[in-house]
């Protein structure tokens, strides 16, 4: 099981872990809460379409929203209830804007919709119904990224899956869920992987885990030596150093396969695909036991007197979290997400989503505050430590000035936003928040463009079909035209006639 | 003898270059202006006509020919004088009064209870972003509007507004850190 070969990927740094609040509290449900806000694009790719009425009564599990495209996925009801509103609500994300919610007001009952599992219906239909059946269960990478899992299922063309990384890492500080849920539910991770493996065909599988957690690498050794007559692929558990991005899609294929991805790449086009053990854990749920993702394992930490791992209803609004973790009054702010990559949440009443791992209660007591921002010294430091090989300096320099051809040149776009760069800048600068910038300008200028292209598509087919229309209607005028004058000169020609014969019928009654 | 035999030279690759020259020019031939086409892509495409032209590449092209200035366009803002500056080598001239500042364009919205049907507003619309028949209700199709106002002056019942296009997660910009929040960075903190 030992002896995998570890590349050690450029960069990264060595942070405090902080994860002793809350690595040895086990997973606790949360109270269901009396309302649920449930944000109808909660996957990357387009939003589901709602299929229930306000008003209408809903079983916990019932589809609210299906999926109308690939990139997609359904949304369920967390719990049983009532439909109260389907609006706008301020969702969990850095803008503070609101985005449309199905709002459930909970009869707690807590009543489940009749589950069907799928495990031997997977077996007969093949793979691509178990796609179908992952994206109607609503399974979506639960590490952060949330795309929609049943994407990541298909087999890229000509290609054969070398090996399934499932990420564990964890890297981020604070963040505990993870690690606990590979503790305690083993066992369903492990069935969920040997599942992976036979259905993608995967010739090994690699359960990467941060150096700091050796009891989810124990828990998890254990459940699969339990398993491990049942299959004949490699499948083992990799200690993996604890550097901070190690838990990044393309640092762990790295420093597990030694394959790096090129821009543009997917993991899929090298032999590789990953997942997250949520995530695995998720599909596992959805195939042997028919739910859904209505809840997920979310870590309470930072400044609250009972930091923990709570089992909470998706679409649960983060102050009902945080006064049950019992925060402290001088919390200035709370963290979704860890505390490198996160953002500080603008609104308390927004619900937790799919992607939701972590909230930090910030106080000066965890976060001292920055040193102002200073000039950019080019120490480099930040070169050093950036794991894509980028320049941080370089783009921050263009960034700043808002040159962004310069800025693509330094190619931004690889740019993971893991935030090492502004945690060693030593003139303080707020690094990734210029590359966020830059990156949304450029984005926002290529959809400007494209916009700007298509309008000028419109514009120039309705100049050409006025044109069109003008001509035709000329042409019809002028064959209205010659119509008109051969049937004048017909009528001429009849009348002609007619006058001519009755002339000689004249000339005949005046000869009678 | 040799004064004609150096003048048959050059006159045969005198044919020969020209012959050359002149299949180039029809083989190699450009249709149309490149330079238009490069200023037209930098004007917004919304066709309003503000800039006195009827339509982008109108306007475009009497910038080509040097008949127009490059600070008419309102819709696009300071970034197209900028970028028409540096495109053509023309020196940047600041915005005209009519030119916005700011760069997030409008969306016409129709009153739909107050539509009475005419279809003026349709026969106005340069994009075709208008839907409607005579006597029925019009709509917007909001992807397709350029918010170029043409809409407006021809209803007669005054029941177009041009409002701004909503903000939501999806197109929402994280904003420049120095210009919004001088010295602070509320997520990235050291511990």
């Amino acid at each position: 099981m030992s002896g995998q070969k570890i590349f050690s990927f450029p960069g990264g740094i060595k942070l405090a872990h902080r994860k002793e609040a809350s690595s040895e509290k086990a997973i606790e449900p949360l109270p269901m809460p009396d309302r649920l806000i449930l944000p109808l694009r909660h996957s990357a790719g387009s939003a589901p379409m709602p299929i229930v009425k306000t008003g209408e009564k809903v079983k916990k599990g019932q589809c609210l929203a299906s999926a109308e495209s690939w990139i997609s996925a359904s949304l369920h009801a967390p719990t049983s209830g009532t439909v109260r509103d389907i609006g706008d609500y301020p969702i969990a994300h850095p803008s503070g804007l609101a985005a449309l919610c199905i709002v459930i007001e909970a009869d707690g009952e807590d009543a489940w919709v009749e589950r069907r599992p799928f495990l031997e219906d997977s077996a007969r239909l093949g793979p691509e119904a178990t796609q179908r059946y992952l994206q109607g269960m609503g399974v979506v990478g639960m590490g952060g990224a949330v795309l929609p899992s049943h994407v990541k299922l298909s087999k890229a063309p000509g290609i054969s899956l070398e090996t399934l990384i499932v990420n564990g890492a964890e890297c981020e500080p604070f963040i505990t869920c993870d690690d606990r849920l590979m503790r305690e539910r083993s066992d369903e991770i492990a069935s969920g992987i040997i599942f992976l493996v036979e259905l993608l065909g995967a010739r090994e599988a690699i359960i990467a885990i941060e150096d700091n957690k050796p009891e989810a690498a124990a828990a998890m050794r254990a459940a699969l030596s339990a398993r491990l007559e049942t299959t004949a692929n490699d499948i083992r558990v990799t200690i993996i150093p604890a550097v901070y991005p190690a838990g990044s899609l393309k640092q762990l294929i790295y420093m597990l396969t030694g394959k790096r991805a090129p821009a543009g790449v997917l993991p899929a086009q090298l032999g590789v695909q990953c997942f997250n053990t949520a995530t695995i854990h998720a599909i596992w749920r959805a195939l042997a036991h028919g739910e859904p993702v209505i809840s997920r394992i979310i870590t309470v930490t930072g400044n609250v007197n009972r930091p923990g791992n709570l089992e909470a209803p998706l679409g649960t609004p983060i102050l009902d979290i945080l006064r049950y973790a019992e925060v402290r009054p001088e919390t200035d702010g709370c963290l979704v997400g860890g505390p490198m990559m996160g953002f500080l949440l603008p609104n308390y009443d927004a619900p937790i989503g799919k992607g939701a791992n972590c909230l930090i209660a910030r106080s000066p007591e965890f976060f001292p505050a920055r040193a102002p921002e200073s000039p950019c010294m080019r120490c480099t430091s930040c070169a050093q430590v950036c794991p894509q090989g980028l320049l941080p300096y370089e783009m921050y320099r263009w960034s700043r000035v808002k040159d962004f051809a310069k800025v693509i040149n330094y190619n931004i776009n690889e740019c993971i936003e893991c935030g090492c760069c502004s945690y060693v800048c030593a003139s303080s600068i707020p690094l990734v928040q210029y590359f966020r910038f830059a990156k949304d300008e450029i984005r926002t200028a290529a959809r400007k463009k494209e916009a700007a292209d298509k309008a000028r598509e419109r514009f120039e087919f309705r100049q050409f079909r006025i044109e069109r229309e003008k001509e035709e209607r000329s042409l019809k005028l002028a064959r209205a035209a010659q119509k008109s004058a051969a049937e004048q000169a017909e009528i001429a020609a009849a009348v002609e006639r007619v006058g001519s014969s009755g002339a000689t019928t004249r000339e005949h009654g005046e000869k009678a | 003898m040799e004064i004609l035999a150096a003048i048959s030279v050059m006159a045969f690759g005198a044919l020969i270059l020209g012959a050359a020259i002149g299949y180039a020019a029809v083989r190699f031939k450009v249709d149309g202006d490149p330079i238009t086409d490069k200023i037209n892509a930098i004007l917004p495409q919304t066709q309003c006509g503000q800039c006195g032209y009827p339509g982008c590449k109108p306007y475009a092209e009497a910038i080509a020919r040097g008949d127009a200035e490059i600070n008419l366009c309102p819709p696009g803002g300071e970034d197209a004088i900028r970028n028409l500056s540096e495109l053509l080598g023309r020196e940047y001239k600041p915005a005209g009064e009519s030119v916005r500042t700011e760069t997030q364009p409008g969306i016409a919205l129709i009153d739909e209870a107050a539509c009475i049907g005419c279809t003026l507003c349709i026969q106005a619309c340069p994009v075709d972003a208008i839907l409607g028949a005579a006597k029925q209700m019009h709509t917007v199709i909001i992807p397709f509007c350029t918010g170029c106002e043409l809409c407006l002056p021809p209803c007669p019942v005054d029941c177009i507004e041009i409002k701004p296009a909503p903000e939501s997660p999806e197109n929402w910009a994280w904003p420049h850190p120095a210009e919004n929040r001088p010295f602070a960075a509320p997520t990235l903190e050291r511990f």
